[in-house]
């Protein structure tokens, strides 16, 4: 391979602008799905596997384990491995199994169950204490998660979805490899395939930088809401 | 106001056995008295305490509080017996994410109050405690008397007829002490709010009780009248006690 000029090379990337725009919108697409199963089916997953525990509001053995074990086993496939195991549903659901949409099915399997754990442990920060003053006032199961667990809890919980959503953005760009398409299948194709190594180091700057935003943007929100 | 008639109460040990935290207990209070529950740590005053609202469910017996059998109440019912009851804690447990006057309206909010009754009422409670200039600050932001203090404006709220108080000043200094035992002492005065208080100081129960139980090894010892800031103990094994305390 031989080295290339950076003008060169800028100019292959402003060739490719209308393509790196592409697969930015296709890792938000991803992203945007993926993040939202989490937190409207992962979110109440994790409260409900807080409540069970042992000591806690709707303290049940059976259902802390079933739940714990579910969580790990989802957890505990290699996210490829998933990928590929998931496609016959991913051709019901989508009707597909290639493009974005397609590639947010296994993604929300696998982010289910990690936000999911991580707002469990989220809220086992919020001292029993001030639960069983809400309990003490006659407050009922909903409104000491609504009213006092959540709320009290909502700094870590914007950490935690700091925490998922880049450990997504890199899962979103394994995705992209088999046919989900995003910055990573874009960096893929032309970095290592066509040996176009300024489009692969422009994706990962690319990628650095937005995990920077994401990051600092997430402390900034917990910061603001944490009263603590 | 409060009958516990027989009531008891034990705990699993990690290890297997069991431990009676509080034995076969009855015990009477009445309308508008403040009455302390004193003894050791571990003599069970604060299980027993917590069985008048039931956080603490009695393995056997019952527990009456203005008139209603707690332990005979499905789960809504006693919620909203539980609103009827004010909690004060040692460690205070207000929500550190809402402010004061926030955490003054949460369970007037759970009562389902509407906006404007939990705004007036909030002002008066403040006004009760004397925080009023402190509506707008977080707990965080409060000394440990004037968080006490929220904790007692959040207890008064939805005017119970009863509050309980687990140990609400051994967190805090003695000067503090004092302001949060008046505290205590005018609500009772002012609304005839009976009031339960778990201390192992004396000095609290001569402050502000009428009545208290001395409790050991989870059991009444005597319940002894408090009369120009001394308490009358009849029996030797309660002199005994309160010699060595």
């Amino acid at each position: 391979m031989e080295a290339i000029t950076f003008a060169e090379a800028w100019s292959n990337l402003v060739l490719l602008g209308p393509e790196i725009w592409q697969a930015c919108l296709e890792t938000a697409l991803m992203l945007g799905i993926g993040l939202s199963a989490a937190v409207l089916l992962g979110g109440p997953l994790g409260v409900w596997l807080y409540l069970a525990q042992p000591g806690q509001i709707l303290a049940n053995r059976f259902v802390a384990g079933l739940l714990g074990w579910l969580v790990n086993l989802v957890r505990s496939f290699p996210f490829i491995i998933l990928m590929v195991s998931l496609v016959p549903l991913t051709r019901l659901i989508v009707g597909s199994t290639i493009g974005p949409v397609a590639a947010a099915v296994p993604l929300s399997f696998a982010a289910i169950p990690y936000f999911a754990r991580l707002v469990e442990q989220t809220l086992r920060e919020v001292p029993r204490g001030v639960v069983e003053a809400a309990e003490a006032m006659g407050a009922s199961p909903l409104q000491i998660v609504f009213k006092v667990l959540l709320r009290e809890a909502r700094a870590g919980l914007v950490n935690a979805l700091t925490i998922l959503t880049i450990s997504f953005l890199s899962y979103s760009a394994v995705a992209g490899v088999v046919g989900g398409g995003g910055i990573g299948d874009l960096a893929i194709r032309y970095g290592y395939y066509r040996f176009q190594s300024e489009v692969m180091l422009a994706m990962v700057l690319l990628l650095v930088v937005v995990v920077q935003i994401i990051q600092l943007g997430g402390n900034y929100l917990a910061a603001r809401l944490d009263k603590r | 106001m409060i009958h516990l008639n027989n009531v008891s109460k034990r705990f699993r040990h990690p290890d297997g056995g069991w431990f009676d935290a509080v034995r076969a207990t009855t015990l009477s209070i009445a309308e508008g008295e403040i009455f302390g529950l004193i003894g050791f740590s571990g003599a069970g005053k604060s299980t027993l305490l917590r069985l008048i609202n039931l956080l603490e469910r009695p393995e056997a017996g019952a527990v009456l509080v203005d008139g209603q059998d707690l332990t005979r109440l499905s789960a809504s019912e006693l919620r909203r017996a539980r609103q009827n009851i004010g909690m004060v804690f040692q460690q205070f447990n207000l929500l550190a994410n809402r402010t004061v006057a926030e955490n003054v309206a949460f369970p007037l909010e759970i009562a389902g109050w509407n906006r404007a009754d939990i705004a007036l009422r909030v002002a008066e409670c403040l006004e009760v405690v004397g925080l009023t200039d402190r509506a707008e600050h977080y707990p965080a932001q409060l000394s440990g008397g004037q968080k006490q203090r929220v904790g007692i404006a959040r207890a008064l709220a939805p005017r119970p007829k009863v509050i309980l108080a687990d140990e609400p000043t051994s967190a805090l200094d003695p000067k503090t002490t004092q302001s949060v035992l008046q505290c205590l002492a005018d609500i009772n005065a002012r609304f005839g709010v009976t009031i339960v208080l778990v201390t192992h100081e004396m000095g609290v129960v001569r402050a502000i009780c009428q009545r208290a139980a001395l409790l050991d090894g989870g059991s009444v010892v005597e319940v002894m009248d408090v009369k120009q800031g001394e308490v009358q103990a009849l029996s030797s094994a309660a002199r005994d006690m309160l010699e060595a305390a």
